[in-house]
Protein backbone atom coordinates (compact mmCIF):
# COMPACT_ATOMS: atom_id res chain seq x y z
CA UNK A 1 0.00 0.00 0.00
CA UNK A 2 1.42 3.35 -1.03
CA UNK A 3 1.40 6.09 1.56
CA UNK A 4 2.31 8.88 -0.82
CA UNK A 5 0.37 11.94 0.30
CA UNK A 6 0.68 13.63 -3.10
CA UNK A 7 -1.76 11.03 -4.35
CA UNK A 8 -4.38 12.19 -1.85
CA UNK A 9 -6.16 14.87 -3.80
CA UNK A 10 -9.22 15.51 -1.65
CA UNK A 11 -12.67 13.99 -1.11
CA UNK A 12 -14.24 15.46 -4.27
CA UNK A 13 -11.62 13.85 -6.49
CA UNK A 14 -11.95 10.59 -4.53
CA UNK A 15 -15.73 10.59 -5.05
CA UNK A 16 -15.31 11.31 -8.76
CA UNK A 17 -12.80 8.48 -9.14
CA UNK A 18 -15.18 6.14 -7.28
CA UNK A 19 -18.12 7.05 -9.52
CA UNK A 20 -15.99 6.39 -12.61
CA UNK A 21 -14.75 3.06 -11.23
CA UNK A 22 -18.23 1.76 -10.38
CA UNK A 23 -19.84 2.84 -13.69
CA UNK A 24 -19.31 -0.44 -15.63
CA UNK A 25 -20.60 -2.39 -12.61
CA UNK A 26 -23.73 -0.19 -12.45
CA UNK A 27 -24.40 -0.81 -16.14
CA UNK A 28 -24.02 -4.56 -15.65
CA UNK A 29 -25.93 -4.79 -12.35
CA UNK A 30 -29.04 -2.80 -13.36
CA UNK A 31 -30.41 -5.51 -15.72
CA UNK A 32 -29.92 -8.10 -12.98
CA UNK A 33 -31.78 -5.90 -10.53
CA UNK A 34 -34.68 -5.71 -12.98
CA UNK A 35 -34.50 -9.48 -13.43
CA UNK A 36 -34.54 -10.32 -9.71
CA UNK A 37 -37.52 -7.99 -9.21
CA UNK A 38 -39.45 -9.67 -11.99
CA UNK A 39 -38.55 -13.23 -10.95
CA UNK A 40 -39.40 -12.54 -7.30
CA UNK A 41 -42.93 -11.32 -8.06
CA UNK A 42 -43.44 -14.38 -10.26
CA UNK A 43 -42.32 -16.54 -7.32
CA UNK A 44 -45.01 -14.96 -5.11
CA UNK A 45 -43.17 -12.15 -3.33
CA UNK A 46 -44.68 -8.68 -3.24
CA UNK A 47 -42.94 -5.63 -4.75
CA UNK A 48 -42.17 -4.33 -1.30
CA UNK A 49 -40.81 -7.65 -0.03
CA UNK A 50 -38.23 -8.14 -2.78
CA UNK A 51 -37.23 -4.47 -2.58
CA UNK A 52 -36.64 -4.86 1.16
CA UNK A 53 -34.56 -7.96 0.42
CA UNK A 54 -32.38 -6.10 -2.08
CA UNK A 55 -31.92 -3.22 0.36
CA UNK A 56 -31.01 -5.36 3.37
CA UNK A 57 -29.29 -8.47 1.95
CA UNK A 58 -27.56 -6.66 -0.95
CA UNK A 59 -25.99 -9.81 -2.40
CA UNK A 60 -26.94 -10.61 -5.99
CA UNK A 61 -25.95 -14.25 -6.20
CA UNK A 62 -27.50 -15.15 -2.82
CA UNK A 63 -30.72 -13.39 -3.81
CA UNK A 64 -31.01 -15.22 -7.14
CA UNK A 65 -30.55 -18.53 -5.34
CA UNK A 66 -33.13 -17.55 -2.70
CA UNK A 67 -35.72 -16.45 -5.25
CA UNK A 68 -35.13 -19.71 -7.12
CA UNK A 69 -35.90 -21.63 -3.91
CA UNK A 70 -38.80 -19.39 -2.83
CA UNK A 71 -42.00 -21.11 -1.66
CA UNK A 72 -45.20 -19.92 0.00
CA UNK A 73 -44.69 -19.76 2.93
CA UNK A 74 -40.92 -19.28 2.70
CA UNK A 75 -38.74 -22.13 4.04
CA UNK A 76 -36.58 -20.42 6.66
CA UNK A 77 -33.99 -23.19 7.16
CA UNK A 78 -33.45 -23.87 3.45
CA UNK A 79 -33.09 -20.19 2.58
CA UNK A 80 -30.72 -19.38 5.44
CA UNK A 81 -28.54 -22.40 4.65
CA UNK A 82 -28.42 -21.53 0.94
CA UNK A 83 -27.52 -17.93 1.77
CA UNK A 84 -24.77 -19.13 4.08
CA UNK A 85 -23.24 -21.41 1.43
CA UNK A 86 -23.36 -18.76 -1.28
CA UNK A 87 -21.81 -16.17 1.03
CA UNK A 88 -19.09 -18.32 2.60
CA UNK A 89 -16.54 -16.74 0.25
CA UNK A 90 -17.13 -13.38 1.96
CA UNK A 91 -15.19 -14.64 5.00
CA UNK A 92 -12.05 -15.01 2.87
CA UNK A 93 -12.75 -11.77 1.02
CA UNK A 94 -13.16 -9.82 4.26
CA UNK A 95 -9.87 -11.21 5.59
CA UNK A 96 -8.09 -10.05 2.43
CA UNK A 97 -9.68 -6.58 2.54
CA UNK A 98 -9.14 -6.05 6.29
CA UNK A 99 -5.75 -4.24 6.04
CA UNK A 100 -7.32 -1.62 3.75
CA UNK A 101 -10.18 -0.93 6.17
CA UNK A 102 -8.00 0.08 9.13
CA UNK A 103 -8.45 3.80 8.64
CA UNK A 104 -12.27 3.53 8.38
CA UNK A 105 -13.19 3.61 12.07
CA UNK A 106 -15.97 1.58 13.67
CA UNK A 107 -19.15 3.00 12.12
CA UNK A 108 -17.85 3.51 8.60
CA UNK A 109 -16.17 0.11 8.75
CA UNK A 110 -19.47 -1.52 9.73
CA UNK A 111 -21.30 0.21 6.87
CA UNK A 112 -18.51 -0.68 4.44
CA UNK A 113 -18.80 -4.37 5.34
CA UNK A 114 -22.59 -4.29 4.91
CA UNK A 115 -21.97 -3.16 1.32
CA UNK A 116 -19.16 -5.64 0.58
CA UNK A 117 -20.64 -7.11 -2.59
CA UNK A 118 -18.16 -8.92 -4.88
CA UNK A 119 -17.74 -5.97 -7.22
CA UNK A 120 -17.28 -3.40 -4.44
CA UNK A 121 -14.75 -5.65 -2.75
CA UNK A 122 -12.77 -6.22 -5.95
CA UNK A 123 -12.67 -2.53 -6.89
CA UNK A 124 -11.71 -1.53 -3.34
CA UNK A 125 -8.82 -4.00 -3.29
CA UNK A 126 -7.65 -2.82 -6.70
CA UNK A 127 -7.71 0.79 -5.48
CA UNK A 128 -5.86 -0.18 -2.30
CA UNK A 129 -2.96 -1.53 -4.34
CA UNK A 130 -2.08 1.79 -5.94
CA UNK A 131 -3.03 4.28 -3.21
CA UNK A 132 -4.60 4.31 0.26
CA UNK A 133 -8.26 3.23 0.16
CA UNK A 134 -10.32 6.10 1.59
CA UNK A 135 -13.78 5.83 3.17
CA UNK A 136 -15.01 8.43 0.66
CA UNK A 137 -13.93 6.27 -2.30
CA UNK A 138 -15.39 3.07 -0.86
CA UNK A 139 -18.66 4.51 0.44
CA UNK A 140 -19.31 6.49 -2.76
CA UNK A 141 -19.01 3.30 -4.79
CA UNK A 142 -21.20 1.46 -2.29
CA UNK A 143 -23.91 4.15 -2.23
CA UNK A 144 -24.13 4.29 -6.03
CA UNK A 145 -24.36 0.52 -6.42
CA UNK A 146 -26.83 0.16 -3.55
CA UNK A 147 -29.16 2.80 -5.05
CA UNK A 148 -28.86 1.12 -8.47
CA UNK A 149 -29.59 -2.34 -7.08
CA UNK A 150 -32.57 -1.27 -4.95
CA UNK A 151 -34.19 0.96 -7.60
CA UNK A 152 -33.66 -1.63 -10.36
CA UNK A 153 -35.24 -4.30 -8.15
CA UNK A 154 -38.20 -2.03 -7.43
CA UNK A 155 -38.61 -1.20 -11.12
CA UNK A 156 -38.34 -4.84 -12.19
CA UNK A 157 -40.89 -5.94 -9.59
CA UNK A 158 -43.34 -3.08 -10.20
CA UNK A 159 -43.19 -3.11 -14.01
CA UNK A 160 -42.81 -6.89 -14.27
CA UNK A 161 -41.22 -8.89 -17.07
CA UNK A 162 -38.90 -6.01 -18.03
CA UNK A 163 -35.89 -8.23 -18.53
CA UNK A 164 -36.47 -11.84 -17.65
CA UNK A 165 -33.21 -13.23 -18.97
CA UNK A 166 -30.27 -10.80 -19.03
CA UNK A 167 -28.17 -13.51 -20.73
CA UNK A 168 -29.95 -12.84 -24.04
CA UNK A 169 -28.25 -9.44 -24.21
CA UNK A 170 -24.85 -10.61 -22.95
CA UNK A 171 -25.24 -8.90 -19.56
CA UNK A 172 -24.31 -12.13 -17.83
CA UNK A 173 -20.92 -12.00 -19.52
CA UNK A 174 -20.40 -8.39 -18.44
CA UNK A 175 -19.60 -9.58 -14.91
CA UNK A 176 -17.04 -12.08 -16.18
CA UNK A 177 -15.52 -9.30 -18.32
CA UNK A 178 -15.37 -6.87 -15.37
CA UNK A 179 -13.69 -9.48 -13.17
CA UNK A 180 -11.22 -10.35 -15.95
CA UNK A 181 -10.09 -6.72 -16.25
CA UNK A 182 -9.65 -6.61 -12.44
CA UNK A 183 -7.62 -9.82 -12.61
CA UNK A 184 -5.36 -8.26 -15.23
CA UNK A 185 -4.59 -5.59 -12.63
CA UNK A 186 -3.90 -8.18 -9.91
CA UNK A 187 -1.54 -10.24 -12.13
CA UNK A 188 1.95 -10.67 -10.61
CA UNK A 189 3.46 -13.36 -12.83
CA UNK A 190 4.31 -16.73 -11.28
CA UNK A 191 3.33 -15.52 -7.83
CA UNK A 192 -0.29 -15.37 -8.94
CA UNK A 193 -0.21 -17.98 -11.72
CA UNK A 194 -0.12 -21.08 -9.48
CA UNK A 195 -2.85 -20.07 -7.00
CA UNK A 196 -5.06 -18.92 -9.88
CA UNK A 197 -4.56 -22.16 -11.82
CA UNK A 198 -5.55 -24.11 -8.70
CA UNK A 199 -8.58 -21.87 -8.17
CA UNK A 200 -9.71 -22.21 -11.80
CA UNK A 201 -9.27 -25.99 -11.93
CA UNK A 202 -11.00 -26.54 -8.60
CA UNK A 203 -13.89 -24.20 -9.46
CA UNK A 204 -14.56 -25.87 -12.82
CA UNK A 205 -14.49 -29.38 -11.34
CA UNK A 206 -16.62 -28.50 -8.29
CA UNK A 207 -19.11 -26.58 -10.46
CA UNK A 208 -19.40 -29.66 -12.67
CA UNK A 209 -19.93 -31.95 -9.65
CA UNK A 210 -22.23 -29.68 -7.59
CA UNK A 211 -23.61 -26.78 -9.62
CA UNK A 212 -24.03 -23.71 -7.44
CA UNK A 213 -22.02 -21.62 -5.08
CA UNK A 214 -19.64 -24.23 -3.66
CA UNK A 215 -17.31 -23.82 -6.65
CA UNK A 216 -16.47 -20.23 -5.66
CA UNK A 217 -15.63 -21.09 -2.06
CA UNK A 218 -13.68 -24.26 -2.94
CA UNK A 219 -11.76 -22.48 -5.72
CA UNK A 220 -10.84 -19.63 -3.38
CA UNK A 221 -9.67 -22.07 -0.70
CA UNK A 222 -7.59 -23.99 -3.28
CA UNK A 223 -5.91 -20.74 -4.37
CA UNK A 224 -5.23 -19.80 -0.75
CA UNK A 225 -3.75 -23.24 0.01
CA UNK A 226 -1.38 -23.01 -2.97
CA UNK A 227 -0.40 -19.49 -1.88
CA UNK A 228 0.26 -20.85 1.62
CA UNK A 229 2.37 -23.76 0.34
CA UNK A 230 4.44 -21.57 -1.97
CA UNK A 231 4.86 -18.91 0.72
CA UNK A 232 4.97 -15.98 -1.70
CA UNK A 233 7.57 -17.45 -4.09
CA UNK A 234 7.24 -16.61 -7.79
CA UNK B 1 -51.13 -12.75 -7.30
CA UNK B 2 -50.93 -11.27 -3.85
CA UNK B 3 -51.23 -7.54 -3.29
CA UNK B 4 -48.13 -5.88 -4.77
CA UNK B 5 -47.38 -3.73 -1.76
CA UNK B 6 -48.38 -6.16 0.98
CA UNK B 7 -45.78 -7.36 3.45
CA UNK B 8 -46.02 -10.71 5.15
CA UNK B 9 -44.54 -10.96 8.66
CA UNK B 10 -43.01 -14.40 8.13
CA UNK B 11 -41.45 -13.31 4.82
CA UNK B 12 -39.91 -10.29 6.53
CA UNK B 13 -38.46 -12.56 9.20
CA UNK B 14 -36.91 -14.83 6.55
CA UNK B 15 -35.45 -11.80 4.74
CA UNK B 16 -34.03 -10.50 8.02
CA UNK B 17 -32.41 -13.88 8.68
CA UNK B 18 -30.87 -13.86 5.19
CA UNK B 19 -29.58 -10.34 5.77
CA UNK B 20 -28.12 -11.39 9.14
CA UNK B 21 -26.30 -14.40 7.68
CA UNK B 22 -24.95 -12.28 4.82
CA UNK B 23 -23.72 -9.55 7.15
CA UNK B 24 -22.09 -12.12 9.42
CA UNK B 25 -20.23 -13.61 6.44
CA UNK B 26 -18.91 -10.17 5.51
CA UNK B 27 -17.78 -9.24 9.03
CA UNK B 28 -16.27 -12.58 10.13
CA UNK B 29 -13.15 -12.43 7.97
CA UNK B 30 -12.25 -8.93 9.13
CA UNK B 31 -12.71 -9.88 12.80
CA UNK B 32 -10.69 -13.09 12.34
CA UNK B 33 -7.55 -11.37 11.06
CA UNK B 34 -7.74 -9.02 14.06
CA UNK B 35 -7.50 -12.01 16.42
CA UNK B 36 -5.12 -14.22 14.43
CA UNK B 37 -1.72 -12.64 13.70
CA UNK B 38 -1.07 -12.63 9.96
CA UNK B 39 2.48 -13.13 8.70
CA UNK B 40 4.65 -15.53 6.71
CA UNK B 41 2.75 -18.25 4.88
CA UNK B 42 -0.62 -17.12 6.18
CA UNK B 43 0.06 -13.69 4.64
CA UNK B 44 0.99 -15.38 1.36
CA UNK B 45 -2.28 -17.34 1.49
CA UNK B 46 -4.30 -14.18 2.13
CA UNK B 47 -2.48 -12.43 -0.69
CA UNK B 48 -3.45 -15.25 -3.06
CA UNK B 49 -7.12 -15.20 -2.10
CA UNK B 50 -8.46 -12.05 -3.85
CA UNK B 51 -7.38 -13.21 -7.31
CA UNK B 52 -8.45 -16.77 -6.50
CA UNK B 53 -11.98 -15.64 -5.57
CA UNK B 54 -12.32 -13.75 -8.84
CA UNK B 55 -10.87 -16.67 -10.83
CA UNK B 56 -13.22 -19.12 -9.11
CA UNK B 57 -16.20 -16.82 -9.78
CA UNK B 58 -15.58 -16.70 -13.53
CA UNK B 59 -13.80 -20.00 -14.30
CA UNK B 60 -16.94 -22.05 -15.00
CA UNK B 61 -18.26 -19.31 -17.33
CA UNK B 62 -14.97 -18.70 -19.09
CA UNK B 63 -13.60 -22.24 -19.37
CA UNK B 64 -16.57 -24.59 -19.38
CA UNK B 65 -19.59 -22.87 -20.96
CA UNK B 66 -18.88 -22.62 -24.66
CA UNK B 67 -16.75 -21.25 -27.48
CA UNK B 68 -18.43 -17.83 -27.36
CA UNK B 69 -17.59 -17.26 -23.68
CA UNK B 70 -14.01 -18.54 -23.93
CA UNK B 71 -13.25 -16.49 -27.07
CA UNK B 72 -14.78 -13.33 -25.59
CA UNK B 73 -12.77 -13.84 -22.39
CA UNK B 74 -9.58 -14.01 -24.46
CA UNK B 75 -10.54 -10.72 -26.14
CA UNK B 76 -11.07 -9.10 -22.73
CA UNK B 77 -7.75 -10.33 -21.30
CA UNK B 78 -5.72 -9.18 -24.33
CA UNK B 79 -7.34 -5.73 -24.33
CA UNK B 80 -7.22 -5.35 -20.52
CA UNK B 81 -3.41 -5.42 -20.61
CA UNK B 82 -3.33 -2.75 -23.31
CA UNK B 83 -6.05 -0.15 -22.77
CA UNK B 84 -8.76 1.17 -20.46
CA UNK B 85 -10.88 -1.55 -18.75
CA UNK B 86 -14.18 -0.18 -20.09
CA UNK B 87 -13.06 -0.79 -23.70
CA UNK B 88 -12.10 -4.37 -22.86
CA UNK B 89 -15.48 -4.96 -21.16
CA UNK B 90 -17.52 -3.54 -24.06
CA UNK B 91 -15.46 -5.49 -26.61
CA UNK B 92 -15.94 -8.69 -24.60
CA UNK B 93 -19.72 -8.31 -24.29
CA UNK B 94 -20.00 -7.42 -27.99
CA UNK B 95 -17.97 -10.50 -28.90
CA UNK B 96 -20.09 -12.83 -26.78
CA UNK B 97 -23.35 -11.43 -28.19
CA UNK B 98 -22.04 -11.74 -31.78
CA UNK B 99 -20.73 -15.29 -31.32
CA UNK B 100 -23.94 -16.44 -29.59
CA UNK B 101 -25.96 -14.91 -32.44
CA UNK B 102 -24.16 -17.12 -34.98
CA UNK B 103 -24.78 -20.12 -32.78
CA UNK B 104 -21.40 -20.67 -31.13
Amino acid sequence: MSGASDLDVGPAAEARAAALAILPVVAAAAPFGLAIGTLATQAGMSVLEITVMSATVFAGSAQFVAVGLWTEPAALGTLVLATLIVNLRHVLMGAALAPHLRRFGRLRGAVALFAMADEIWALALRRGQTRPLTPVFYLTMAAILWCTWVSATLAGAALGAAIEDPAVYGFDFAFAAIFLTLLAGLWRGGRTAWPWAAAAGTAVVVDWLVPGAWSIFCGAVAGGVVGFLRGGRA
Amino acid sequence: MTDLWSVDGWTLLVIAAMAGVTYASRVTGVLLVRVVPVSGRLAAALEAIPGSVLVALIAPTVLATGVAESAAALVVVVLAFRGPPILAIVAGVTTVVALRAIGL
